[in-house]
């Protein structure tokens, strides 16, 4: 076993969850190769992280490492997770959701979450469609773009997650896509790094439903147009914008620093009980 | 006889509803429903049927879209399952306090948590008491039948309530059964064009669902409750006339060999076509059981359910749900008031089977029937407990 699949392995449950339920092909296995690769950089014990899901094919990710795991319901993963990281903020929450969990059914939680700026790690795979249940629209569809409820075309505009995060107040947002896997592991380690609420949003492909619909062929050629059309944020600052337009930027969208929840009320609660003064 | 196709059941129901000519369908996706969205959306994007296929965003903004496309004067259809009719609890009752025939197909599914994805009841049950009428559908046929049926009574004048038509998940939903299709001049004899009572229309401008002070409250819950109880002789019309014009006649309560036997099942959804398998085997034996089958929940069929259940001695209650620290599962509480009302004494017992997708055969039936018929109180039943789960392990 090569060095790089001994390290994943000494993160996963292997006792009973396998086989997985991936299609072969599939990007999350990438970004799963890529999380625990970062974690162990960062050196994170495995009792100290709390993996939560909501539901979906990306949902089903806490299902096979071998951390806490708090498996929840359909786009409320980051409610549960603020949850968690308010009772015990010394534990390392991380929530993996797809792009329906995220921005669909937990739009919501996603942009509040990001607003109130709390100290949570939340990882998007963004397929542009809803996998597990049989490939319908989803919210990151792009316009004009098949799927199984959308059957000539979608007519709707598709929400830019990162884009989305970075308006609505995260302090680090981040875009890789699967076929980078390299820059993934590193923006997945600076978003853990990161105090206060990070993202980072991993371009996948689902072969499977939205590419067989749309014919883009398999996971190598959808891997090969997520190549071609990925761009760093470094150099898209050379490029102009008309060359810009069917591309989209990976790497470090936003590093910033805003007021993080937990420490905000701690300060709260010293002047209410008169440790310090205002 | 007319020809009968083998479809897959979503399928038809899908058809079903494009039949029925809806206007807007308005639906989220999740497993087992989303067959029936999905062909819908294609029946919609082939130009099949005239209506608007809107993506929401979650079954809250789902039963929202439909609340909206009602009060406009639209004939509206959804679908859903489990987490997503929990997720619409609180628009369901705004759908039946603002008195909008919507129909929706509820692919029953068990709720988290545990994630499950299988089916049973836990979801309607969960619902049963907000205002719609609720009908159970045995197999297939059932199903096409009830959602065209589910307008005509929603939508008459006397009723003005939100239909849900319940189909087992998987073990009806995805089933490929011989089914009869009507035909849409059929249907278009048999329903008339949505004719709203009231609509948001600039022409006439209406308030709806506005604040109901405490000297009115009441009384918009009263008229409410009202509507229902009395919509059952409407729906019983309604299956009248469905018989006449299709051939296939529908009461609210049905009966399987009841004659004979003075012990009954008495159960909801395709669970039944297992209960009659084995009364038919138990009738080889020599031993006779029968089914009472409550196609109609809600209004629930008292009076019907009291004459099924005359000269009756032992009833064994079938519920695909757990009483969740009730007494019992729902079904059982209220055939217990009803009888508990009419001074009836029954030897009953509540069985609880089909978990989450559990398989649920005919011999479980008969092993039902057995411990009934052999001792006054099963044996199974624990003392701490008021009802039996087949095959659980404890």
């Amino acid at each position: 076993m090569v060095e790089v699949t001994k390290l994943i392995h000494k993160y996963l449950r292997h006792d009973k969850k396998f086989p997985h339920v991936w299609c072969p092909g599939c990007g999350i296995g990438i970004m799963l190769g890529a999380l625990v690769r970062a974690i162990d950089r960062v050196g994170y014990s495995k009792d100290e992280i709390v993996m939560v899901s909501g539901i979906g094919c990306t949902g089903r990710l806490p299902v096979y490492v071998d951390f806490n795991t708090l498996h929840t319901t359909h786009g409320r993963a980051l409610a549960f997770g603020t949850g968690v990281k308010l009772a015990n903020p010394n534990l390392k929450v991380i929530v993996v959701m797809g792009d329906g969990d995220a921005v669909a059914i937990g739009g919501n939680h996603f942009i509040h979450a990001a607003r109130r700026n709390i100290d949570i790690t939340a990882i998007i795979l963004n397929n542009s469609v809803y996998g597990m249940t049989g490939g319908q629209f989803s919210p990151t569809t792009p316009y004009g773009m098949k799927t199984t409820t959308t059957v000539y075309s979608n007519v709707e505009q598709a929400f830019k997650i990162s884009e989305l995060a970075v308006t609505a107040g995260a302090v680090f947002v981040a875009r890789g896509t699967v076929y980078h896997a390299k820059l993934l592991d590193g923006l997945m380690e600076k978003a853990f790094l990161k105090v206060g609420f990070s993202v980072v949003e991993v371009i996948s492909h689902c072969h499977t439903q939205f590419g067989r619909l749309n014919r883009m062929g398999s996971a190598v050629e959808m891997m090969q147009w997520q190549r071609e059309h990925a761009v760093t944020v470094e150099k898209a600052r050379q490029m102009k914008e008309k060359e810009l337009q069917d591309k989209f930027k990976i790497g470090v969208l936003v590093d910033r620093e805003l007021p993080v929840y937990q420490d905000e009320y701690e300060k709260v609660r010293k002047w209410s009980q008169g440790v310090v003064k205002k | 006889m007319k020809t009968r196709k083998g479809i897959e059941v979503s399928i038809a129901a899908s058809i079903a509803a494009k039949l029925a000519r809806v206007e807007v369908i308005a639906a989220y996706p999740i497993t087992p429903q989303t067959h029936i969205v999905e062909h819908l959306a294609e029946i919609v994007a082939e130009g099949e049927l005239d209506a608007i296929y809107i993506n929401v965003e979650s079954e809250y903004s789902a039963m929202s879209a439909c609340c909206g496309a009602a009060a406009a004067g639209a004939r509206t259809f959804t679908s859903t399952s489990a987490q997503g009719l929990e997720l619409m609890h609180e628009i369901l009752f705004i759908a039946s306090g603002m008195r909008f025939p919507i129909v929706m197909a509820t692919v029953n599914r068990a709720l988290s948590s545990p994630l499950s994805i299988w089916g049973d009841h836990s979801d309607v049950m969960a619902a049963r008491d907000t205002g719609w009428i609720v009908l159970f559908c045995e197999n297939g046929q059932e199903v096409v039948d009830s959602i065209i049926m589910a307008y005509k009574m929603g939508e008459d004048r006397r009723v003005l309530l939100p239909v849900m038509v319940n189909l087992d998940g998987f073990s009806l939903s995805h089933v490929i059964e011989p089914i009869e299709l009507p035909s849409q001049k059929e249907v278009d004899e048999f329903l008339p064009p949505y004719n709203p009572l009231y609509t948001l229309h600039p022409d006439k401008p209406v308030t709806m669902g506005a604040y109901g002070m405490p000297e009115l409250y009441t009384e918009a819950k009263y008229a409410q409750e009202t509507a229902i109880i009395n919509s059952k002789k409407v729906i019983i019309d309604v299956m009248d006339e469905f018989g006449k014009k299709f051939g296939r006649y529908y009461k609210p309560v049905e009966t399987y060999n009841t004659d004979k036997a003075d012990f009954v099942f008495i159960g909801l959804g395709s669970v039944n076509e297992n209960i009659k398998t084995a009364i038919d085997d138990l009738k080889t034996q020599g031993k006779e059981a029968g089914l009472i089958n409550l196609r109609l929940f809600r209004p629930f069929p008292s009076d019907e359910l009291m004459s099924a259940l005359q000269g009756k001695k032992k009833v064994a209650v079938i519920e695909r749900v757990m009483p969740g620290g009730a007494k019992n599962s729902p079904l059982y509480n209220e055939i217990a008031s009803l009888a508990f009302a009419n001074r009836m004494t029954l030897k009953m017992e509540n069985y609880i089977v089909g978990l989450g997708g559990r398989d649920v055969l005919p011999e479980d039936f008969q092993q039902i029937y057995n411990e009934m018929a052999a001792k006054e109180k099963a044996e199974k039943v624990k003392k701490d407990k008021n009802y039996t789960v087949m095959r659980v392990r404890a």
